[in-house]
């Protein structure tokens, strides 16, 4: 009834060709938008503390969501998978942290921005073997990348400028006179400041994946001699997936050391995590912008939930619900994949399908 | 300058020629260590043929049959039934991951499978976590008769250190490969196996249950990771940091190829010994800890010369 394209004429290619060719969805864009601009920062979300819901809900999700828009352009729409993810974060991560004690005075978004550049070139480098191998042969090769990286992040001390602890620490930076960076930053400052990125990139992401470059990709992914045989060259196609990937991968580990741990060691960025973001990305539905938007929330916030729920009203002691969640996000993703092996996206495209016809299906 | 080039392509050697029974015992340890990633491969081995499916959680099932067979004896079940129980309870397994997981998804894509049993891992890491608590355990070695105590030889007045543990470790995986070789080539259920791992359509248009076979193959994945586990925890203990390990077989897959187990054993023993090796002579030159990465970096080297591995069938594409 509310969801329904009649009437919406598109008179040339441009309206055809926009990202939201309905009215309706640029409608809903603009409240989700204007939620998380307008409210969200001040109010935080309803009935949770304010802290909590920005530091351990809405930050982490937003950067874990350019974390699997990144691995999503590698996995779902170019179709080599990788479990080098984490380590690939840990290179955006730690090529900050050198380039801000370079350039303290520098712009931090700048930065973190310029370290993703780091990581795309770090991830073409690793990328190079997928040119003669695929499939599980090439989670091996990811791998290979995860271990040495995390070894390298131990070794060379360099990298973390001798510390003797190891880890990075992130020192105070401001952007126009407003604290961004380091222990006394506001949460609603670095709130916003990861999801303007978030925003600008999602924006860059779907506009490449709807272009030229983003249906070489997908071609590859289809078929890779097939799409060899038509001119798409699969040197310059799967490196610049693994590139623009590891920028995004690259760009998120730098904001989750940055802007909402504060301080990272190596193990933030182990071979866990890598599957962790794996599952978001499943999740959330391979080759789907949207998807990767709700695989993030929903593997970040599930456990959180179901910890909550445990705590208030069961009252069960934490580290059984610690396993007791294990269990119950391996039930969970066996069940979606089971259900819905193409995640939550298809799942939110059905229910659109369904709300067109609504509430007349015939 | 001169110096990293005497220490990557002199130094090494000269050590080993200096001290030859060094050498040799960094062989035995390469050669034990390697067993044990081929048995860990030969379990992701036997899964992969049977249905072509990775199975990522072979690692895991290591860990829980190892904590199962703690877990009941510690319960005061005696040794022998604690391992019956344990069999019982890896049947239990692969019966319900074949009824409630691989059912529900034949025909579903090679990465959904994949994912499914990283699933299957979080589940079983999860509940061995919740039922046996999750600190390390002692493997019960005197009560499953395994032997403990190490003899020396002494070749030309150096010194050799075998654990008898090792030992058995070696003539019991040996074993355990001419049964699965017997069982594969001489027993009809193990000709269905292969006829399974050959073709799917095939097999069940002559009549093989699909469904049977997937059974008893990750019933044979879950008694190899038995097997795994008694010998993992007798030299080590058994602990979630094992899962990690487990993944070292993934090199060892590719380079013996993902559908040989010939494969999976030689590439095992590559791994090892090449790792100790690299480590102890090469190691100091990069500050130690190379042992992490060192098995995939091989990996990753071999696959771009020959991506199907040592032992692999040649990968032909077609349009």
């Amino acid at each position: 009834m509310f969801y329904r394209e009649a009437g919406q004429f598109k008179a040339t290619y441009q309206e055809d060709l926009q990202a939201f060719p309905i009215r309706q969805d640029k409608i809903g864009i603009g409240i989700w938008l204007a939620i998380a601009y307008l409210y969200i920062p001040f109010f935080g979300i309803p009935g949770l503390e304010y802290g909590f819901a920005l530091n351990a809900i809405m930050i982490p999700v937003l950067i874990f969501t350019i974390t699997t828009i990144g691995l999503n352009i590698l996995v779902g729409f170019t179709g080599q998978i990788s479990l080098g993810t984490g380590a690939f974060m840990g290179v955006g991560a730690y090529s900050c942290y050198k380039l801000t004690s370079y350039f303290p005075d520098t712009n931090i978004i700048v930065l973190i921005l310029a370290s993703g550049f780091v990581a795309a070139a770090v991830g073409a480098l690793f990328g190079l073997p997928s040119l003669r191998i695929k499939g599980f042969y090439l989670v091996v090769a990811t791998l290979a990348a995860q271990f040495f990286l995390e070894w390298c992040f131990i070794r060379i001390g360099w990298l973390y400028n001798f510390n003797p602890s190891g880890a990075i620490e992130v020192p105070q930076r401001e952007v126009f006179g407003v604290i961004v960076t380091g222990a006394a930053a506001e949460p609603a400052t670095r709130y916003l400041v990861v999801l303007t990125i978030l925003v600008f990139l999602t924006v860059i992401a779907g506009n490449i994946v709807r272009g030229r470059i983003g249906r070489s990709w997908m071609m590859i992914r289809d078929m890779d001699i097939a799409a060899e045989l038509i001119g798409v060259r699969p040197l310059r196609a799967k490196l610049s997936a693994f590139a623009v990937s590891s920028y995004y991968c690259g760009v998120s580990g730098a904001l989750m050391v940055f802007l909402w741990l504060g301080a990272a060691e190596v193990e933030s960025f182990d071979v866990n995590h890598s599957f962790l973001y794996l599952f978001m990305v499943i999740l959330g539905g391979l080759g789907s912008i949207t998807g990767s938007y709700m695989g993030a929330a929903f593997i970040w916030t599930f456990p959180i939930i179901l910890k909550e729920v445990g705590k208030r009203v069961f009252d069960i002691n934490p580290i059984v619900m610690e396993n007791v969640s294990l269990v119950a996000i391996g039930v969970m993703i066996v069940f979606i994949l089971i259900k819905e092996p193409h995640g939550l996206a298809r799942l939110w495209q059905l229910v659109k399908q369904k709300l067109r016809i609504w509430p007349f299906p015939h | 300058m001169g110096d990293i080039i005497y220490g990557i392509f002199a130094d090494p050697f000269v050590q080993m020629w200096q001290m030859p029974d060094f050498l040799m015992q960094v062989l035995w340890e390469g050669f034990v260590s390697g067993i044990l990633y081929a048995l860990i491969a030969l379990g992701f081995v036997l899964i992969f043929k049977a249905s072509g499916i990775f199975n990522f959680a072979q690692g895991i099932m290591v860990v829980f049959s190892g904590l199962t067979l703690v877990g009941l004896h510690a319960l005061g079940v005696p040794a022998w039934l604690a391992l019956l129980l344990t069999l019982a309870t890896m049947y239990a397994l692969a019966y319900s991951v074949e009824r409630l997981i691989l059912r529900n998804l034949v025909n579903q894509p090679d990465i959904i499978l994949f994912m499914a049993t990283i699933g299957l891992t979080n589940i079983l890491i999860g509940m061995g976590q919740w039922i046996f608590g999750g600190e390390t355990k002692t493997m019960i070695t005197k009560e499953l008769f395994l032997p403990s105590g190490s003899s020396v030889w002494e070749p030309g007045g150096g010194l050799v250190i075998f654990q008898h543990i090792d030992i058995a470790a070696a003539v019991i995986a040996a074993a355990l490969i001419v049964g699965l070789a017997f069982f594969f080539s001489k027993t009809k259920v193990g000709r269905a196996l292969r006829a399974v791992a050959d073709d799917h359509q095939a097999s069940l248009s002559v009549g093989i249950s699909l469904n049977h076979i997937w059974v008893i193959t990750w019933f044979a994945a879950g008694i190899v990771a038995l097997v795994t586990g008694i010998m993992w925890g007798a030299r080590s203990d058994v602990s979630f940091s094992l899962q990690i390990i487990a993944l070292k077989a993934l090199p060892v897959l590719v380079l013996g190829g993902f559908t040989s187990v010939p494969g999976a054993i030689v590439g095992g023993l590559i791994i090892g010994i090449g790792e100790k090796v690299f480590e102890i002579y090469w190691g100091p030159l990069f500050g130690s800890g190379v042992e992490g990465w060192f098995a995939y970096v091989i990996a990753l080297v071999f696959l771009l010369y020959r991506p199907q591995g040592l032992f692999g069938e040649k990968i032909i594409e077609r349009v």
